[in-house]
């Protein structure tokens, strides 16, 4: 069997004096979609920051693809940070997208895609642009390609962010709570671009309060709570799960939500 | 009338030769100050702590500090240490030092002025700190940096004045100069005005069109 391509081990991080991930191990195998779900503050933003290196770990290990994230040095040798230009190389491979969406507000729908192409990966402009392009089509928005994000929906900016994302070609991409800050009406499509994605085989960690989505996308679930792991397996059986009465209370208050 | 049209004519030239100077000296420090200052305002905001720390005690001190003072300052007591300067490079010196803490805070207002979200961003598709300020923040950072830079720019031709005060003659000297030969201090301060007006004017003329340009719709 071969290394998962994300594995997290022991990882420990605390802001100040709140200890926000009490030691959180988590494998991600390639190709699969592991959806992280939990309460408010449990530790699922500042986990998925970890692994592409936006946060510091105070502890522990995250490897991607066989390759330490947050610090260079042996194991158990004196941890040393990495440069400005080794965590730049190490974030390339790894697709992020924000809840915010944070598109770049100056630079047009392709030029925001292009950004990474251009400066990153060296490509020609034309070239940059010609996969940009691709992209912005296969998220549904070939007709926006020269809008500034300002002009766009909710929903059209959040598709632009993962075809920044995507258009990487990552080894594995984040996505954090990417709907949540959209009109209801909104979700629906971005989703959808997100299965498109899962479908092809795109390993992911997704973090998500839409259960529907989380059961099938997800090859596995991840229960989180005050920054540990609680419950995790397929959708199905997490989601269907009793014995655990955090997991329950949490589920209960997610399902209530959604019908009120 | 034709003795107004005699006395512009013949006092112009000297005025003339101290605008000159005064545009000389104004776009020297605001050229040099741009880049200064902007470094500094990158340095306020991302250094560690080794390089905010003398960065912020030389800000406060001489945005705390009349620009006169720092000019005399310069002017008088760089000799006693053993640097003997010319009067221009000293109060150009001054001017520089004084507009590099000024023009150091506007950076730093306006890189923080831009949501961490952006350099989230720009990190998640891999560039690296230099990138990131080269494509992602200072493009934005730019349209809350001008209008209080053009402010600062204007400032400056009007501080540059002062540097009267050493014995260079520029547009203010010469303004004096000219009054102390012909007793007709209305006319020739009425005229020394317009030419700072109109400098100033163009200033903030240029600064609300990149203004405009510069404005991409947010939110
Ligand atoms: N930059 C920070 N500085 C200090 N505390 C932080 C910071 N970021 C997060 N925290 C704290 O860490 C804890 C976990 O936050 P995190 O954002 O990871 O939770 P979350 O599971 O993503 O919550 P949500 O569902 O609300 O997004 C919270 O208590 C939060 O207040
Ligand atoms: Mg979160």
């Amino acid at each position: 069997m071969t290394d998962p391509l994300v594995r997290i081990t022991q990882v420990k991080k605390s802001f100040g004096s709140t200890l926000v991930l009490d030691g959180v191990d988590l494998d991600v195998p390639k190709g699969e979609v592991v959806v992280v779900i939990g309460p408010s503050g449990s530790g699922k933003t500042t986990l998925l920051r970890c692994i592409n290196a936006l946060e510091t770990y105070d502890d522990g290990s995250i490897k991607v693809d066989g390759v330490e994230i947050g610090f260079r040095g042996e194991p158990g040798g004196p941890r040393k940070r990495r440069s400005d230009g080794e965590l730049a190389r190490i974030r390339a491979d790894i697709g992020m997208v924000f809840q915010q969406f944070n598109l770049f507000p100056h630079l047009t729908a392709v030029e925001n895609v292009m950004l990474g192409l251009t400066k990153v990966r060296g490509m020609p402009p034309a070239q940059a642009r010609e996969k940009a392009l691709h992209w912005l089509d296969r998220v549904g928005l070939s007709q926006k390609t020269a809008n500034l994000p300002s002009q766009l929906s909710g929903g059209q900016q959040q598709r632009v962010g993962i075809a920044r994302a995507v258009a990487m070609d990552p080894k594995v991409l984040l996505l954090d709570e990417i709907t949540s800050a959209l009109d209801p009406e909104l979700v629906g499509e971005v989703l959808s671009v997100v299965r498109g994605l899962a479908a092809e085989g795109m390993t992911m960690v997704v973090v998500t309060h839409e259960m529907t989505f989380a059961r099938d996308v997800g090859t596995q679930l991840v229960f989180m709570d005050h920054g540990h792991k609680i419950a995790e397996g397929p959708p199905n059986e997490i989601l269907r799960r009793s014995d655990n009465e955090r997991l329950r209370s949490f589920l209960s208050r997610i399902e209530f939500r959604q019908d009120g | 009338m034709s003795g107004a049209f005699q006395f512009v004519v013949t006092t112009l030239p000297f005025l003339w030769q101290g605008l000159l100077v005064t545009l000389w000296v104004s776009l020297a420090v605001v050229l040099i100050s741009l880049v200064t200052g902007g470094l500094a305002g990158i340095g306020l905001t991302y250094g560690p702590w080794w390089v905010r720390l003398p960065l912020r005690i030389f800000s406060d001190i001489l945005r705390g500090t009349p620009l006169l003072v720092v000019i005399f300052t310069i002017y008088y007591l760089l000799p006693f240490a053993g640097l003997n300067m010319q009067p221009m490079p000293s109060v150009i010196l001054a001017l520089v030092a004084f507009k590099t803490a000024h023009v150091g805070e506007i950076t730093r207002g306006a890189i923080q002025s831009i949501p961490p979200g952006q350099t989230d961003a720009g990190k998640a598709i891999g560039l690296t700190f230099a990138q990131r300020l080269r494509w992602v923040i200072l493009p934005q950072a730019v349209r809350r940096f001008l209008p209080p830079w053009v402010n600062s720019v204007t400032d400056t031709v009007k501080g540059s004045s002062l540097v009267s005060l050493v014995g260079i003659v520029d547009l203010m000297l010469a303004s004096q100069q000219v009054i102390g030969r012909t007793y007709e201090p209305m006319p020739v301060y009425l005229l020394a005005a317009v030419m700072y007006f109109v400098i100033n004017y163009a200033l903030s003329a240029t600064s609300r069109r990149l203004e405009t340009r510069f404005a991409y719709i947010r939110e």
